[in-house]
């Protein structure tokens, strides 16, 4: 449809799209060797000037990140790619590692000429089996090509890939989190400072960089940064994969420029709500970012300005549809759960903080909470925000607050009522069947 | 009469060895095939430590799941002590610390597979297998777990058979894809 504009997903519809042989006919692997002809400073300086921001969440400037990293630096500099993509409602990374794996090797490559790392890293979520295979294949059939490993495209630059597999903690998508993943540890994150570009993996400088972000950098050299901001908005240009779900007519994986708006997406792209349902709420960015109203959703914009205007984020772009038939509460209740799940541990706000907000909204949404429970669940998340090593603690909170601050009604319905106002009343519902058999 | 010479560890290997897999006649050793892999993965990093992660997958793939005494023979390798190794296993949900079915199934019951039925499906996998999450069906073909997001929310709600997705499933889809796995058993001589 013509709101799309497919740079990074323009192969997902070509036949095994996954393999070198449909890669290289595409056009593929030109742009790595026109990008080693270049001077390192000149990749890095376009990549700044498309003002490419972190599409694994935080959206921070790409070029910049690569410009922290010291230029003489004693020891070796390192990639990470982040593949753990774990944010619930996000799976636009694994599109992109199915259907075009070498487009992601080609920007390693990139990358690290523009960096000079000769250590890449990529890691890839444990879950992940045909993912992690066509990745593992495409890296595979680079290096018979001679494209890595020493002598990179007949060059004088030596670089090697290795794939790593995480083995299920959404706490490793957090970038120290990561590092420490790699280092064969528990994933716990590390206090910042030192960021990871001055200490980073084995002690060395090192990038940490979404699939999606290293993913659109050979575009970005290929075409240059001006084509590049010719979509988007000034202040977020390019284009970015948003992953839709739930009750959707047609959720998937959408490339669409920044700056569209929200309603294009879900009523035009994604075909509405199922059913003619009214949509109720949105969650924009992946499940850690605050809610939107429907009135909200409507107005907003996809793009890192307009949502932060709007009270939330872009986040992953992981966007989660809720339709009118869906219990707030409830909702809130499976978001809490795995946070709590999901914390490591190690910062009492966030370990503690987790565990009160699964067990207030839980106990809510069961109808046995207090008119005081929604200001203790807002008193809680004040005080888990910004106050831990790494953001999961942030990540539960704002949708806590969020969600109890504008759907504040549903709750106290829930204890008004001492029940789930949206659950069907089973012995009500046992009287309606005994009348059909009448 | 001799009461004590059954329990005997030196007279009965069964006794004598704690671990299940080699009592079945696993060896827990590394095969020649995987010592080399082993080398090659140590070549792949500047620390052996970090070799952890790949070594237990190595061990998981093959045996389908991770007994005491490999985390112990990981630490070996990688050289650190069996305490950082086993803090490391059990960090990750993932690493399998009891045998299980001959497939795994494991349900997204997080916020996109919920508002697309899950709780309606995990209660259809509970009554076709008879298991509720973290059991092992009796038949020994499948074990069930309830999981987070699997980031394939569009097929919602999804069932991860092993490594592969499937979904949207409803109860229907549900029983074909368990006839289909229990047929492909027979087939084999499993069950």
């Amino acid at each position: 449809m013509a709101a799309e504009v497919k740079l990074l997903s323009r192969n997902f519809g070509s036949p095994e799209s996954w393999t070198l042989s449909s890669y290289e006919r595409a056009g593929g692997y030109r742009t790595a060797v026109k990008a080693l002809r270049m001077d390192p400073a000149a990749v890095t300086e376009e990549v700044k000037q498309s003002g490419l921001r972190g599409r694994g969440g935080a959206g921070f400037p790409t070029g910049m990140k690569w410009g922290f990293v010291p230029k003489d630096s004693n020891s070796p500099k390192y990639l990470c790619v982040n593949a753990d993509e774990s944010e619930p409602g996000t799976f636009k990374d694994r599109y992109l590692l199915e259907l075009d794996p070498h487009q992601l090797i080609e920007g390693i490559v990139i990358t690290s000429w523009a960096v000079g790392i000769h250590r890449a890293y990529i890691y890839v979520r444990g879950e992940f089996g045909l993912p992690y295979h066509r990745l593992q294949a495409a890296v595979d059939e680079a290096y018979a090509k001679g494209y890595l490993g020493p002598r990179s495209f007949g060059t004088a630059f030596d670089l090697d890939v290795t794939i790593h597999r995480g083995a299920g903690a959404y706490i490793c998508g957090e970038e120290t989190g990561l590092i420490e993943s790699l280092e064969g540890k528990p994933g716990r994150p590390r206090i910042k400072p030192p960021f990871p570009a001055v200490v980073g993996v084995f002690g060395g400088p090192t990038v940490v960089n979404n699939v999606e972000t290293l993913s659109a950098v050979p575009w970005i050299i290929e075409n240059g940064a001006a084509a590049y901001r010719s979509y988007g908005t000034e202040k977020s240009p390019g284009t970015k994969l948003f992953s839709v779900s739930g009750p959707v007519a047609r959720p998937g994986v959408y490339e669409v420029p920044l700056g569209l708006p929200l309603k294009t997406l879900v009523y035009d792209l994604c075909g509405g709500i199922r059913g003619g349902k009214a949509m109720k709420a949105n969650i924009p960015g992946g499940s850690s970012v605050p809610v939107l109203t429907r009135e909200e959703a409507e107005g907003a914009d996809l793009d890192y300005e307009s949502l932060a205007a709007a009270g939330t984020m872009l986040g992953s772009g992981g966007m989660i549809v809720i339709d009118e038939e869906t219990c707030m509460v409830r909702a809130l209740s499976t978001l809490m759960k795995f946070y709590a799940h999901e914390s490591c541990g190690q910062c009492t706000p966030c370990r503690e903080g987790t565990g009160w907000l699964r067990g207030l909204v839980a106990r809510l949404e069961a109808g046995g909470g207090s008119p005081a429970d929604m200001d203790k669940i807002l008193s809680i998340t004040n005080r888990m925000i910004g106050t831990t090593i790494c953001v999961l603690s942030d990540a539960a909170a704002m949708p806590a607050a969020s969600f109890v601050t504008k759907f504040r009604g549903e709750f106290e319905r829930h204890v008004g009522a001492g029940r789930c106002p949206f659950r069907s009343d089973p012995l009500l519902a046992g009287a309606a069947r005994r009348q059909d058999h009448a | 009469m001799q009461p004590f010479e059954r329990s005997d560890p030196a007279h009965d290997p069964t006794l004598r060895d704690p671990c299940p897999l080699r009592r079945l006649g696993h060896p827990l050793a590394f095969s020649a095939e995987e010592e080399d892999r082993i080398e090659r993965l140590l070549s792949r990093y500047p620390t052996r430590e970090a070799a952890i992660l790949p070594m237990l997958w190595m061990i998981q793939d093959r045996h389908g799941w991770i007994p005491e005494e490999a985390v112990s023979l990981v630490a070996e390798r990688c050289g650190v002590p069996p305490s950082h190794a086993y803090g490391v296993v059990s960090f990750y949900t993932m690493f399998r610390r009891e045998p299980g079915g001959r497939h795994q199934l494991q349900i997204c019951t997080n916020l996109s597979c919920q508002l697309m039925g899950a709780e309606h499906l995990l209660d259809c996998l509970r009554r076709r297998l008879g298991i509720g999450p973290g059991e092992t069906a009796a038949d020994g073909l499948f074990t069930l777990n309830e999981v987070e997001c699997l980031a394939a929310c569009e097929m919602a709600p999804v069932v991860q058979v092993d490594d592969e997705f499937h979904g949207p499933l409803d109860d229907r889809g549900l029983g074909e894809l368990l006839d289909g796995l229990r047929a492909r058993a027979a087939k084999e001589g499993r069950i």
